[in-house]
């Protein structure tokens, strides 16, 4: 996709190619997977009153 | 014996019910009033919309649920609340009018010990001319069944892309004053997941409008996390997914009426505009359900009782509503829930009044709000059914004479996890937590705590929404270890 000058696109951070492997890297997001649900588990635990 | 009635078997009330049965056993009666027979796990409709699930993976049948919990389940829906009871009735009561179980449109008085008010919103279609599936011509996902009939028009587009037919699709909200931009963020992302797995992407060109004053507010006056050395806006984070899937966006916009083939949307800057689509799915505003309020005399008191938008007064502070954005405080809202003049009410999820907006209100010169509306998202509405319910269970069982358990949105995080795509190697999701969901500007610097303040997109922030999907219906079914699956 080329981006056309001075529209909305131009002027967003896009993702590199390294950035869109690691999004779909089974093993990297494995451990992403851990790490979102620690931090799920930690918001849980401190919203209860 | 204390009877509790629970008005609306969703998201908040069901939590709410399910817990009292658990707690307070076969010595008290827990009631609950719905109208649908099925219980709808709502987040999973986005997937029903796009084909990616069926609508049985995502409803089950209530009775049998009710029936294991001991609870009194009745297929009807409330009209009005006496909490004062009526010229011959002691007692507080609500009338009900039955949807089901062979006594349709039969109304009955139900008396209660404690109400709990979880009605969730009404889809307000009829705020937009041209507006929803059933009177106007966009398609909706708010709905299991609005989600089957969208994914068979989504269906009958790609067919005719496939063609060589190119298509215009339109996706956001369909008013200046919706929340739930989320919904229509996931179904953007999974439109367009389908259309690259269809092979037309190159056919369609996707639009995303919203009622947002930036992307990525969500209605909750957006968020700053800390992304790649920086203290980044959520703003940025949500305008490179729209960047990187090349799906155009159209912000700070009023949906004002919608004809076949157009939507007609006014800006915040006050100008008019028009946008063409061939599909389209607009998100309505939300509203209460319209409960009515009766005093002894049989006087109509709901103004006393729900705002003017249908929903429930709490323990907010609701002066604070009149006052500036800059003066509003975290402690503007509610904590227990319960309803100032009638304390043996309460009022949980979207049934509850907010004391204000959580984004800043926004007019355009025609004087048209434009602004989303405060957002209560499952994980809030879910916990402020169990904090009712602990409270009512440490009054029956312990004598507590005050409410002990709180959940307000402002000591409160959410965990939402918004899919941009199913699969499970090429699905992926942006997971989100923010803490607090109301932003603190006095204790936080940018009004949340940033390190319970979080979001990031990938496959595994699809895999966690995969495994709610069965964790939240295994627990809504009462299966083995329910109570272990947190709110
Ligand atoms: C498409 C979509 C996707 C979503 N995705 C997410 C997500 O990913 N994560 C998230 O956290 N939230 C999500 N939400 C929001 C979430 O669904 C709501 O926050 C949640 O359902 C609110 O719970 P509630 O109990 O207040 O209302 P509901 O769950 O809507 O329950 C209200 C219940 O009351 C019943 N009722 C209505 N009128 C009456 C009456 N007169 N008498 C008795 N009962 C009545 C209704 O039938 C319903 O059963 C989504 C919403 C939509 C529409």
């Amino acid at each position: 996709m080329k981006v056309k000058p001075y529209s909305q696109n131009a002027y967003t951070p896009v993702p590199s190619a390294f950035t869109k492997f690691r999004r779909n890297c089974v093993i990297w997001q494995f451990f992403r997977f851990i790490v979102i649900n620690i931090k799920m588990t930690v918001l849980i635990l401190k919203s209860h009153h | 014996m204390a009877r509790i009635v629970i008005l609306g078997g969703g998201v908040s009330g069901h939590t709410a019910a399910t817990f009292l049965a658990k707690w307070l056993g076969r010595d008290h009666e827990v009631v609950v009033v719905t109208p649908n027979a099925k219980w709808n796990w709502i987040p999973s409709n986005i997937w029903v919309g796009v084909g990616g699930m069926s609508k049985q993976e995502v409803i089950f049948d209530l009775a049998p649920v009710y029936k294991k919990a001991g609870i009194d389940y009745r297929q009807a829906k409330a009209i009005s609340i006496h909490p004062e009871g009526g010229v011959d009735v002691e007692k507080q009561f609500v009338t009900i009018e039955y949807t089901g179980q062979g006594k349709e449109g039969n109304s009955e008085k139900l008396s209660y010990d404690y109400l709990i008010n979880a009605t969730g919103p009404k889809l307000n279609f009829g705020a937009t001319e041209g507006l929803g599936p059933d009177a106007g011509y966009t398609v909706s996902v708010c709905t299991a069944d609005h989600a089957v009939h969208a994914n068979e028009k989504l269906d009958e587009l790609i067919a005719q892309m496939k063609s060589g037919e190119e298509k215009k699709i339109l996706i956001g909200t369909g008013h200046g004053m919706c929340t739930c931009q989320g919904a229509a963020f996931e179904y953007t992302f999974n439109v367009d997941h389908k259309l690259r797995e269809e092979g037309v992407r190159d056919k369609a060109t996707l639009t995303y409008i919203s009622n947002e004053y930036e992307l990525g507010d969500f209605g909750v006056g957006g968020m700053h996390i800390k992304l790649g050395g920086y203290v980044t806006s959520g703003k940025v984070f949500a305008e490179s997914l729209y960047a990187e899937r090349n799906v155009k966006w159209i912000k700070r916009a009023h949906v004002n009426r919608v004809e076949k083939g157009k939507v007609h949307y006014e800006t915040l800057d006050g100008s008019q505009h028009e946008e063409e689509y061939d599909f389209s799915m607009l998100i309505p505003p939300f509203a209460g359900v319209g409960l009515k309020a009766y005093d002894k005399a049989g006087e109509d008191i709901t103004s006393k009782v729900f705002n003017p938008g249908g929903f429930m007064f709490v323990d907010a502070d609701y002066s604070k509503g009149t006052k500036p954005f800059e003066e509003w405080d975290a402690a503007d809202w509610p904590s227990y829930l319960q309803n100032p003049t009638y304390k043996n009410m309460y009022a949980v999820g979207i049934a509850f009044a907010p004391p204000h907006l959580i984004s800043k209100p926004m007019k355009s010169p025609n004087g048209t709000p434009i602004n989303p509306t405060p957002p209560r998202t499952g994980m809030p509405s879910a916990m402020m059914g169990k904090a009712v319910a602990g409270s009512l269970r440490d009054m029956i069982l312990n004598g507590a004479i005050e409410p002990t358990h709180t959940a307000n949105m402002s000591e409160m995080g959410a965990a939402c996890v918004a899919s941009a795509g199913k699969g499970f190697f090429s699905g992926s999701a942006v997971a989100m937590t923010m803490y607090p969901v109301i932003p603190n500007y006095k204790k936080y610097e940018y009004g949340r705590d940033l390190n319970g303040t979080f979001g990031e997109i990938g496959l595994a922030g699809h895999w966690v929404k995969h495994f709610l999907h069965f964790a939240f219906l295994w627990k809504a079914k009462l299966k083995p270890f329910w109570t272990i699956i947190p709110e």
